[in-house]
Parts: C-alpha cells; structure tokens; sequence
C-alpha cells in the first residue's frame, strides 16, 4: 500500500467504524427498550450524547495524574481506529493485508482495555481503582479463552498442500477467505465462535461482564472522574469497540464481510445483526455476576471448551 | 492490606435518597461498616405536636413513600389504644385491603430495583410495569397514587363503594398472574441463584440478636409478623400465612418477598369477599389523658408508635420507630466479611427506607476536641444575639 492511501483508508475505516457503531449503539438501546416495555430512544441519540458531552467542562481532579488521566482515553481511541482500519482493509482487499496483522489486531483490541485500567488507576478515586483492578482480573479472564480459539480458527485456515505453509494463516485475509478442510475444523470453529461471542462480551463490558463499570456498585468505576470532552472519546471509543468486536470475530470465525454483489452485502449485515442480536439478548437476560465467577467462568469453562476446539481445528484430516 | 474507605453516600445511583455508608474495605473485601443517618432530618415528630390528632395521619403519610399506609395506622392504632374506640368491622376491612395493596406495590418496587442494582434492567422493568396496575387501583380507591390518608382515628376516612369490589378482584387475577411468572423465573434462574445465593448471610442468632424486623428475619428463618402476632386489622378473620425462609441470604429474603407478594393478593381477594356494607368510622369525642402505643407491619418489618396525650387536642410527645431504624444495625453480621460486589447488594436487600429512618445527628468536631453541642440555651443566646445585630441594622 502506497503511503498517499493510508490517510483516506484510515479516515474512511474509522468513519465507517463510528457510523456502524452508533447506529450499533441505537439497536441495542432500542432492542434493549422494546424488551423492557420501553419506548426507546430515536435514532441520533447515541451521537446527540457525545455531541453534548464534547460542550461539557472536562474537570480533572485534584489527585489525578493529569497527563496519564487525560491521555489515556486518546490513546483507547487511535488504537481502536487502528485496528477497525485493518480489519476493514482486510476484509475489502483479502490479498493486500500483512503476515501477522492478525496478532497486530488482537494486541491493538487488548489497549482499550490497558487504557481502562491506567486512566481509572490515575484518576485517584477509590471507585475506580476498585473498577480499574476488575477489569485487570476481567482481562485476564477472557484474553485466554479467546486467544485459544483465534489459534483454532488460524489452525482451521491452513491449507493441506503446504505450499504457502503456516506462517500464511496468520493472515486476516487468509483466514477470511479461507475454506476449512474437514468437517473437525469447522466444528472447531463454530465452538470457537460461540467462545469468541462470550469473550467479546466480557470485552466490551456488557452484562453480565459490565462488573468493572458496575453503576450501583462502584458509580462506572474507571470512569467516574472523566467529564466533558474525555468522556465523550471514551464513548465514542465504546461505541466504536460495539462495531469492530463484532467484525473481527466475523472475519476470523465466519467468512468476514465482503461488499462484491448485493447478496454478499445483504449476507454480510445478515451476520453483523445476527451477532449484535445475540450480544444485546445476553444483555438483556442476565445479571451482573462477581468478578470471581466471571473468572471461574472463562477459565474453568470456557478455557476446556477452547481447547477441545483447537484440538479440533489441529486435527482437521478428521 | 491497605484499607480503603469507599463512600456509599450521601448521593448513590443504589439508592434515591440521601445516606451515607462508609465501607472500609481490604481490597475488594468489606472490613467494616459504618452507617451515618440525619442527611434529611424533617422533625415530624416536633410537628406532629403541633397538629392536631385529625390532622396527623396526614402527616404521616409523608414519612415514607411507600409506607404511606402503614405509619398512620400504626397512630390510628395508638390513639384507638389510648382512648379505647372498636373500629367498625367494615373498616378494618378496608384498612387491611389499603395495607396489603400497599405490600404488594412495596415489594414489587424492592424486587425492581434489586434486579437494577444487580445490572438485571430487564427485572427492573418488568416488576415495575406489574406494580402499575395496583397503583392504578390505589388511585380509583382512594384518589392517590400513593399518600393514601383513608387512615384516621376511629376508622377511615372514604369507604370503597360496593361496585367498586369486582375491580380489585380483577386487577388481583392480573397481579396474581404476573408475580407467579416472576416467581418462577427468579428461582428457575440458575444465575440469579449464583448471584443472590449465599451472600449476606444473616443468620437465625445473628436475626434474634439485632433484633431486625420484616422480611429481613423472615429470611433468616425468624417466624414473626405483627399481622399474626398481635393481630390488627382484619387480619384474625382472614386465613393466611406468614412466609419464612431459614437460609439468610439475599436470595432468601427476595424469595420471601415474592411469596408475600401472592399471600397479599390472597388476603385482599377474601377482604373483598367478607367485607360487609356497615359504618367505615366509630366516633371519637376526645382524647383522655395517658399513653398509647400501635405497631403495624410495613412491608419492612414492624413500625412501632408512641402517642402521650394530656388530654388536649395535641399529643404532647410523639413517636415513632420505623423498620429501617431496626434492621440497620444488622449490617454489622452481614456486611461484613462481604466482597464489595454483595455487599451492595446486601445494603440493598434489606430494602432500606432512610426518610423514616431519620434523627437529629450531633456531629462532634474530633480534630479540634471541642465540644460543640449547642444545647437550649445556648441557640437562645445565639438567637437573641442575632436579633440584637439585625434591630441595630434597621
């Protein structure tokens, strides 16, 4: 890629990223709405709450650690329009990507959450800092999981004849486009999808993983002292996360999206709604629960069942 | 470990009132609680030696929200005490509608908002859309929504006309229907039951020994309900039954609620059966002179009255001890020991009502060591010295 693109692909890529994400946003708060016996809220809502927030005073607090605090929020976000860049130029142009931009986004997706942590542990709120260390342990928790069945998924796209060899895989395209061989590995990656499903829950704190932001326990946590302008980034930062999540795991598990004809389009929404479905009904049936059975959750349940995925996807001869 | 004070108050999104909960915490483990009340002191009890006794159960209703039937029935009942009236049986039928009406619109708003603290929104929706239709039915009855003032001494104030019985039955069957799915689905629910499972453990003792009230010790498997215990109301002509759960926790104590919820629609559909058209209020030419007591059991546990009369149109001392007052102390057993995560949940479950909880603070200034109580005579100073600045001003 030419260096005079870069700047319009990754301007069109976190345009497109934030336009999915708010309108992401907007269907899970009005679905979330019309299971509650709600009204729900109109269409430019997710945008008219970061619109206000950017008028706001942003207040920094006397013991924050005003750098850190205030940067960190920025850097969630340029990571974020990072990853959503590659993962869509990936998805348009499956050839064109770089070996191991798969790790490139996987390590990008885990700073938000790095971001999280280090911007509630410098705002100097006790609240936070209790939010901050949730979303250490909750990180921990889903990170292994999700990075077993991702192997799962590289392990299924590799090709029999071994020409391109394994090193090839570790493509985002490669593994958008590429068939699994035996019926093992796509029984690998269908469990690794569901897995991925869970495990980008807990990423993007939704219930029953929102413990770290947790409102009537510890007031949003990591969050509680951002106002104004660095609030509304870390929304937008959210809300862009709501849209990426979603297509990463769609790239990697089921084919990515693809824009050629008007049937691929409609297949490729078909799926994006279909996982934002699933993610807003999980949502919406279940409580909150603690930190340790959202580690006894990941760790002792999911983890086995990755693993029996791998195993899977590694033995696709089958 | 280093120890953390975590603020619960004076504002929180857990509670809509303004308290204050300090919670030392070890990492994410409560160490200590300390509870700091008087963030909204009214001083009804002053005022109501200002009112007279017609004009406090008025008064009271504006204790609590959600007891607004219980607190004036509890001093309907101290005074009918003090100056020894028998209510007319069709009013005590209509308290005991009015009363059980306000239990179950009480615990569906507690079991709402349990489920909003536990991030289960869709709870929180679904039990406050089945607390509407009685509310509806509080307001065709009796004209309000809440602050319902039917209660005065004697009897009632309105009676329920006699075509108006079928619709109570009629919203009973819907609440019926919908508190038995919601039931079902709380103890069906394998991850509620994780969540709220065998956290804020108060024991059977540990009940006794704090000497907590209402479904907070029912949960722990104490059988008390002054409804059966010192019967008032109509509740000695009614078959009915009190719910107790031995396990102690959170989920107990939902559980209790719940089974409260349909026990409540139970009693009213056979008030609405029994009650008989009659006199709704004995009358009551003055009050003698002495002491009266009345309890009733709010949906948070027992609310206790006390009325001293000279004999006048005005009680000379009031009193009132409500069910929050009671149940706080037991946080000592079953908050601490908790992860941060229950022990909100704990606070929570106790259902705490702080407006009727509120006394007159005195807040000691410990740094400087100086005394700074204020008693009479000194605010008579202070006023008079006041005075004296403001007339040299004119």
């Amino acid at each position: 890629m030419n260096l005079g693109l870069v700047i319009p692909v990754f301007a069109g890529a976190t345009t497109a990223t934030v336009l999915l994400g708010l309108i992401s946003k907007w269907i899970d708060r009005k679905v979330t709405a019309w299971i509650q016996w709600r009204k729900g809220p109109p269409w430019y809502q997710p945008l008219a709450d970061i619109i206000k927030l950017l008028g706001k005073e942003t207040i920094v607090p006397h013991a924050a650690g005003g750098t850190g605090f205030l940067l960190m929020p920025l850097v969630g976000f340029a990571t974020v329009s990072v990853a959503a860049t590659i993962l869509w130029w990936s998805n348009l142009n499956p050839e064109s990507g770089f070996i191991g931009d798969v790790i490139v986004v996987l390590y990008l997706l885990t700073i938000p959450a790095i971001t999280i942590i280090l911007g509630g542990s410098a705002s100097g709120n006790p609240l936070a800092a209790v939010g901050a260390a949730r979303e250490m342990k909750l990180l921990l928790a889903y990170e292994l999981p999700m990075l077993l069945v991702i192997l799962a998924a590289i392990f299924g796209a590799t090709t029999t004849d071994s020409s391109t060899g394994l090193a090839a895989s570790f493509q985002l395209g490669t593994i958008k486009t590429a068939h699994t061989v035996g019926f093992a590995a796509s029984l690998g990656c269908v469990i690794g999808f569901l897995i991925s499903l869970m495990c980008i829950q807990a990423k993007l704190g939704l219930v029953p993983f929102d413990m770290v932001e947790a409102e009537c326990e510890i007031a949003t946590g990591p969050f509680i002292e951002y106002s104004g302008a660095p609030l509304a980034i870390i929304h937008l930062t959210r809300v862009m996360l709501l849209a990426v999540m979603p297509l990463f795991i769609i790239t990697i598990f089921w084919g990515g999206f693809s824009f050629n004809s008007f049937g691929m389009i409609l297949a490729s929404l078909g799926k994006y709604v279909l996982v934002l479905v699933v993610l807003i009904l999980v949502r919406n049936t279940n409580p909150r629960i603690r930190i340790d059975h959202a580690l006894r959750f990941f760790w002792y349940i999911l983890t086995p069942l990755a693993i029996v995925a791998l195993t899977l996807s590694m033995a696709k001869g089958f | 470990m280093k120890r953390t004070v975590i603020p619960i108050g004076p504002f929180h999104p857990i509670q809509e009132e303004p308290e204050f909960f300090q919670l030392t915490v070890e990492g994410e483990t409560v160490v200590d609680v300390d509870v700091r009340l008087s963030c909204n002191h009214r001083g009804i009890e002053r005022l109501c030696q200002d009112l007279t006794y017609d004009q406090i159960p008025f008064l009271l209703a504006r204790i609590c929200g959600i007891c607004s039937a219980s607190h004036p029935m509890a001093f309907c009942q101290a005074c009918e005490d003090l100056c020894g009236v028998e209510t007319p049986p069709r009013g005590l039928y209509l308290r005991s509608i009015i009363c059980e009406l306000e239990r179950i619109h009480s615990h569906l708003l507690w079991v709402g908002l349990a489920g909003h603290f536990i991030g289960y929104n869709t709870v929180f929706m679904w039990a406050w859309k089945y607390r509407e239709p009685v509310l509806e039915l509080l307001e065709r009855l009796i004209g309000n929504r809440n602050n319902y003032e039917n209660f005065c001494v004697g009897g009632c104030r309105r009676d329920i006309p006699q075509e108006k019985l079928p619709e109570i039955t009629e919203v009973m069957d819907e609440v019926q229907g919908n508190v038995e799915m919601l039931t079902k689905a709380v103890l069906d629910d394998p991850i509620l039951k994780v969540r709220l499972g065998g956290i804020g453990i108060l024991t059977y003792e540990q009940a006794r020994q704090w000497c907590a009230t209402g479904p907070t010790t029912r949960g722990s498997g104490v059988d008390i309900d002054v409804r059966r215990d010192e019967p008032y109301a109509a509740y000695n002509l009614l078959d009915w039954q009190v719910h107790v759960q031995p396990a102690g926790d959170v989920f107990a104590k939902t559980v209790v609620r719940l089974l409260e919820v349909l026990e409540a629609v139970k009693i009213i559909r056979q008030c609405v059966d029994q009650i008989e058209p009659g006199e709704i209020r004995a009358e009551v030419r003055e009050m003698p002179q002495g002491e009266g007591i009345g309890h009733a059991e709010a949906p948070r546990g027992e609310t206790f009255h006390y009325v001293c009369s000279d004999g006048t149109n005005y009680p000379i001392r009031y009193k009132v001890r409500a069910p929050t007052y009671v149940n706080l102390p037991s946080f000592k057993s079953s908050v601490i020991g908790q992860e941060l995560a229950d022990a909100m949940l704990t606070v929570a479950a106790m259902d705490p009502c702080y407006s009727c909880t509120e006394r007159v603070a005195v807040v000691r200034n410990r740094r400087h060591s100086k005394k700074e109580i204020l008693d009479q005579r000194t605010l008579m100073k202070l006023s008079w010295e006041k005075t004296e600045r403001i007339r040299k001003n004119i």
